[in-house]
């Protein structure tokens, strides 16, 4: 039953990647994009990490919403239907993509401690447990993480709006 | 008065009976289905109710009659109404974007039935008892978001793409406080579970511990289902009728049911927050008294759509950056500081 699920969501899920970067309308690549985050949020909940699936409900599914308004207010060309048209180096893309998954891929596979859990774990992924281990164990990676963001947000800002100097402020 | 208390706990419990193994995986399928069936069956009751609830209030606020020529007092002016919107021609504007234009009104009625699936209606009967309730509320109607650019988007109309993006703006600015007034709750019970917050509030529902949190809740949950005063997605005078602009028939229908349910689900989950949900005096069921909170909320949000104007533009994104959110981090704070006051009072 579980194996079923996760081969429809999974196969859902990267044909739906598929379509963020094949499709020619901008929109419908950020659309796509809901999909795949929808799909990786099922696979989350087959892991019994239900918490994480709601995080990524709320947090990347609900901000598509924002990048299609932003691929709506910044697009140029005048038809929306070949806003995003293929790049003529893709080639040197997808080379590029494949190292950093390569990469990525041995640097999780090397250095995960894979354990066999004596029994089946069935709880889910506790909130308190993860609320715990943020403010406690890795408190300082989270504040770090917390203070980028801030900063980021802060440079978003001041590019936006420009930067004056004091007295002109007036 | 028990029996009745539990009348639905009992169905349920003889419907599983019939089963050889009352908790085998038919079973749980069959449930699940009953449950399912039930959450659309309280949809669509609740838009035929409250639609013309509406027009009722409406009347009796700008001391009109209301409608009240088909059936006694105008009580079947709802059925007539949908029976009319099926009837109707069902159009597809020539530029629209089929595929979007046709999936977003299912997308909006489809969420308040996932949302309505975690309510406890009354004590053991969540359709599905999460863990995670209000977060997976939360999560859920944050989607509502891309359903609603989608219409906008697909339409192909500057007028619906318009309505479009106010509710980008305005939902995604709103649904902060709104998870923010939450919190208070959450961090007095210390579990997301609606049933456990339920319980919890056996001797004194929230309302009187968080009656900041109740207020944002109620303005930010207004701005979330998009009703006067935060009725801009939609508003008449400027963008005709913002995303529903060129819906038609059904479809149009469908968006109204996506309304209602929201609006039903996010009073529900107002009533099982700070109100005790199931929670009352014994002389009438739980369920009941459900349902009388989760009216009596309805009744206010009409009242507040038919009382005050609309609020402008630039006016929503300050009450809601500027005003709501840092009074819910307040009430963040205060609950904070209340919930060690109440341990070193205890002696804890």
């Amino acid at each position: 039953m579980g194996t079923i699920v996760f081969f429809i969501f999974a196969i859902l899920t990267i044909a739906a990647a598929w379509g963020v970067v094949t499709s020619k309308n901008i929109v419908h690549s950020a659309l796509y994009l809901a999909l795949s985050f929808s799909g990786v949020a099922v696979l989350y909940i087959l892991m019994n990490a239900d918490f994480l699936a709601a995080v990524q409900l709320l947090v990347y599914t609900g901000a598509v919403a924002i990048m299609v308004v932003f691929a709506v207010m910044l697009t140029l060309r005048g038809e929306v239907q070949e806003s995003s048209l293929e790049n003529r180096s893709w080639g040197w893309g997808a080379i590029v993509a494949s190292l950093v998954f390569v990469v990525i891929a041995l640097v999780v596979l090397g250095n995960t401690d894979w354990r066999v859990l004596p029994t089946e774990w069935t709880s889910g992924g506790s909130a308190a447990d993860l609320s715990l281990l943020l403010l406690t164990q890795f408190m300082v990676p989270f504040e770090a993480a917390a203070v980028l963001l801030t900063v980021a947000l802060v440079g978003a800002v001041i590019l936006a709006k420009g930067v004056k100097r004091a007295h002109e402020l007036k | 008065m028990e029996t009745l208390n539990n009348l639905f706990l009992i169905i349920a419990a003889a419907i599983r009976s019939l089963f050889a193994d009352p908790h085998s995986v038919w079973a749980n399928l069959t449930m699940d289905v009953i449950n399912f069936i039930i959450v659309v069956v309280i949809i669509v009751l609740a838009a035929l109710i409250l639609i013309l609830l509406e027009r009722k209030i409406a009347g009796w606020t700008s001391q009109r009659t209301g409608p009240n020529r088909l059936g006694p007092r105008g009580w079947f002016q709802t059925i007539a109404d949908a029976l009319k919107l099926m009837g109707k021609e069902d159009i597809t504007p020539a530029g629209a974007d089929k595929f979007i234009f046709k999936v977003a009104p299912m997308i909006v009625f489809s969420l308040p039935m996932m949302t309505l699936a975690v309510i406890p209606y009354g004590n053991g009967m969540a359709p599905i008892n999460l863990d995670l309730g209000i977060f997976y509320f939360l999560a859920i109607s944050a989607i509502s978001t891309v359903a609603f650019l989608m219409a906008g988007w697909g339409s192909n109309n500057k007028y619906s793409l318009l309505g479009g993006m106010r509710a980008v703006a305005q939902m995604i600015s709103y649904e902060i406080p709104l998870l923010f007034s939450l919190l208070g709750v959450v961090m007095i019970t210390q579990s997301f579970n609606l049933g456990t917050i339920v319980e919890a509030q056996k001797t004194i529902p929230f309302i009187i511990l968080q009656p900041l949190a109740f207020v944002i809740y109620i303005i930010a949950g207004l701005a979330e289902v998009n009703r006067a005063p935060f009725d801009l997605v939609e508003a008449d005078q400027e963008v005709v009728a913002g995303p529903f602009t060129e819906y038609t028939g059904l479809r149009w229908g469908l968006f109204f049911l996506g309304e209602y349910g929201n609006m039903t689900a996010v009073s529900a989950l107002a009533a099982t927050v700070f109100l005790g949900g199931w929670q009352g005096p014994m002389f009438l069921p739980g369920w009941v008294w459900f349902w009388l909170k989760v009216g009596i909320i309805i009744f206010f949000m009409m009242w507040v759509r038919w009382t005050f104007p609309r609020i402008r533009v630039d006016h929503l994104m300050h009450l809601a950056w500027k005003v709501l959110l840092p009074l819910s981090i307040l009430n963040i704070f205060l609950t904070g500081f209340g919930i060690y006051i109440y341990r070193f009072v205890m002696g804890g």
